[in-house]
């Protein structure tokens, strides 16, 4: 029994009984369709997180973030400057203790470089509905290319608990289509 | 040393109890209970707070809520019951006195010191950072030192359970091998060494950066190890729970490993890989590679993952096996049906085995692929995995063994036996609710540890489908049911240990010299009948594992393209 000592002195020579063979096999043989499937999506799957990150100061981010912001506003809503950046721009990001902002306005089928960074605690970039969601921490730049393929209202909700007003800390993102510019 | 120490035989199981072990093992599990109470109430308080219709308590108690129900139950009523576990699998099944019960009990107290200091600083409402307590957040000091009390003591009973080990070698306890459930013990007694280790190379430095003394910690660097800490911690679970579904399907139905080479290199395969397991939790953080991610999150190959399918496949084989033996063998699953299913023990077992496959391994491998991970991480579908793994799998496993410990060590009758047979199944499904609804909520994009997805307050609100809101009602549903289920478990567990009849069915004898050693017994590694029906559970387990993989990848394929 599994609680006693077995009762052969050399129970690593018994044979192992043909069925856990076989499901060892099976299970093994899985593992490896499923590691080998991470690799296999890096090289033909479309949704890859980039590597590209760097490590950057709050100050240095929120000059990036405002010179954007200077440049593309393009009107105003509830206090938040609406972003429209050209196609294929470097667009920003700040996550801050209770807002993401801007707000960005995209056009469907264009590819953006998104840079995401906190100024002071973590956070947890999740843009909904289309549940794309994203570490988000203060002295790191995360860099990675974004396509949105559906246009409309996006929320982005943190979904990193960042302190008493972690709930109220929502942003947005507009996708429109390109030929109503 | 106490080598002259009181022992007594229980009748039933022939097994040998030492006064020293069996006190330690009555007192860590009792505290384990109190803290699952305690932890229980905070955690009903949560999913009352979710469900919107209730929306029970305010947003700074919702979070200091969280938080004490992560603390209680993820660690402190966890580990208090794990060391009793070590100490039984050391000292009773082998039959061999403690190594240095005295060393243990400081142990012992630390934990406690350690748990009640953490639970005053949260209770104070000054560190509400949730179970991670990542930086920039900071505690109070005292929470910082409470967890870090509370880990030396747990170092301590594991050394405790290692020395028990060399003594029981020493003094010729037993002959040959230690019993698998032994083996499974030592297996997350090992991995415990390495999580606390870990816990201690962040914490400490946390805690004098809490105070003052040290004046940056880096986010990345901090979440890197903490989860070496954090997931490892719940990867002891895993090789105790397993060790358990082996003890009580040998207790229960005198069942014999298939194969003792299979089950034991399946738990080895744990020691190597359960620690890479901190890269699930930073799939989606920005500076680390992926290739660092793909070969980390998959445990080298996914080998950690083989060792709990061998598992899966190992317990309900060699349940069939002893049935079959038996004389039930018509058809596929008359063994399944013959098993005592009014024994809370096994019952309890056999659902913690079922949910911990089905829901939380195959829901844990899905959300731990590198890519998929970008539609999970942070959202409830990540607690409602863990609920499938740490409250179906590890606590009901935990409560399933109450109900032999209760008899064996305490020496005392079940009170409320109508109930306890009901026990398991009302917390079951309760689980299995609470683990399936916060994974579907998940999939809507719902986030974890946030207290009103409404978002009344917020300039830019944003509003989740009808969906995501009938699923967190019926979590919280689900919740009062576990809720229940809990409340069943520990009328039993305290009613029978305070008032339940005694049981007198052992012999004292005071050990002059260790007495000669426990027979070993046969096993069954090449005579064991053949077991269909569980080459037909497995298949069900792995198609469904398939499906689920490959309809996740399909789900992936529909977000906007990133690179």
């Amino acid at each position: 029994m599994s609680v006693t000592p077995p009762k052969s002195r050399l129970w690593w020579n018994d044979p192992v009984p043909k069925s856990e063979l076989i499901w060892v096999i099976v299970a093994f043989v899985w593992g490896l369709i499923m590691f080998f499937m991470m690799i296999y999506w890096h090289a033909y799957g479309e949704q890859n997180l980039s590597n590209e990150a760097y490590k950057i100061t709050a100050e240095q981010f929120s000059a990036k973030t405002e010179a954007m912001t200077e440049k593309y506003t393009v009107r105003e809503e509830s206090g938040y400057p609406v972003v429209h950046p050209p196609p294929g721009e470097d667009i920003y990001m700040i996550a801050r203790l209770w807002q993401w902002w801007p707000i960005l306005e995209l056009e469907k089928g264009q590819s953006y470089r998104l840079h995401l960074s906190s100024l002071d605690w973590m956070h947890g970039f999740s843009l909904q509905p289309i549940n794309i969601n994203l570490q988000i921490h203060p002295d790191y730049e995360m860099v990675l290319t974004i396509t949105p393929t559906t246009t409309g209202e996006f929320g982005i909700v943190c979904n990193e608990y960042c302190g008493i007003g972690h709930h109220t800390m929502l942003g947005r993102m507009y996708v429109v289509d390109n030929e109503g510019i | 040393m106490a080598i002259n120490e009181q022992y007594r035989t229980c009748q039933t199981t022939g097994l040998r109890v030492y006064k020293s072990a069996e006190n330690l093992i009555k007192a860590n599990a009792v505290v384990a209970v109190v803290f699952l109470l305690v932890g229980g109430v905070f955690g009903i308080m949560v999913a009352l707070t979710r469900w919107k219709a209730v929306h029970l308590l305010p947003a700074d108690w919702f979070y200091l809520a969280l938080t004490a129900h992560g603390i209680n139950l993820l660690v402190v009523w966890i580990i208090f019951f794990e060391m009793a576990v070590l100490y039984f699998a050391s000292s009773v099944l082998l039959g061999s006195r403690l190594a240095t019960p005295r060393w243990a009990w400081a142990g012992f107290a630390l934990m406690l010191i350690g748990a009640i200091v953490t639970n005053i600083a949260v209770l104070q409402g000054g560190s509400s950072v949730m179970f991670t307590s990542y930086v920039p957040l900071k505690a109070d000091p005292s929470f910082y030192a409470g967890v870090i009390l509370f880990a030396v003591g747990a170092l301590i009973g594991c050394f405790v359970f290692f020395g028990t080990l060399v003594i029981a070698k020493q003094e010729k306890t037993y002959e040959g091998s230690v019993p698998l459930v032994t083996f499974g013990a030592t297996v997350a007694a090992i991995i415990a060494v390495f999580t606390i280790a870990s816990g201690a190379i962040i914490l400490i430095p946390t805690f004098l950066w809490s105070i003052g003394y040290v004046s940056h910690i880096d986010t990345l660097m901090y979440r890197t190890i903490w989860w070496a800490f954090g997931h490892s911690s719940q990867q002891i679970n895993v090789a105790a729970h397993i060790s358990i579904w082996y003890l009580i399907s040998a207790v229960v139905l005198g069942a014999k490993p298939l194969s003792e080479k299979v089950s034991r290199g399946a738990f080895l395969l744990y020691v190597l890989f359960l620690q890479l397991a901190s890269a699930h939790h930073l799939l989606v953080d920005p500076g680390i590679s992926s290739e660092w991610k793909i070969f980390n999150t998959s445990y080298a190959i996914y080998l950690a993952v083989l060792g709990s399918m061998i598992h899966g496949m190992t317990v309900p084989g060699q349940i069939e096996s002893a049935q079959r033996k038996k004389g039930y063998t018509n058809g596929l699953f008359e063994w399944l049906r013959k098993c005592p299913w009014g024994n809370p023990a096994f019952s309890g077992m056999f659902i913690s085995l079922i949910l911990f496959g089905f829901l939380g391994g195959i829901s844990g491998v899905v959300m731990g692929v590198e890519q998929i991970n970008l539609i999970i991480h942070n959202t409830i579908y990540v607690p409602g995995h863990f609920h499938a793994t740490v409250v179906a799998g590890t606590t009901l496993a935990f409560m399933a063994v109450t109900y032999l410990l209760i008899p064996l060590i305490f020496q005392r009758e079940i009170m409320f036996p109508s109930m306890a047979k009901l026990q398991p199944y009302v917390f079951g499904l309760g689980v299995a609710g609470i683990s399936l609804f916060m994974m579907g909520a998940g999939t809507l994009g719902v986030p974890r540890r946030h207290w009103d997805i409404s978002q009344a307050d917020a300039v830019l609100p944003y509003d989740f489908p009808g969906a995501a809101n009938l699923m967190m009602g019926l979590n919280g549903i689900s919740a009062l049911l576990a809720g229940v289920g809990g409340v069943m478990f520990i009328a039993v567990a305290v009613g029978s240990i305070f008032f339940g009849k005694k049981i007198v069915d052992s012999t004292e004898t005071a050990a002059a010299e260790p007495a000669e050693a426990t027979t070993a017994t046969e096993y069954g590694s090449d005579e064991h009948p053949a077991i269909p029906g569980t080459i037909v559970l497995v298949a069900v387990f792995f198609t469904t594992f398939v499906l689920y993989y490959f309809v996740n990848w399909k789900y992936l394929a529909e977000v906007w393209p990133l690179r």
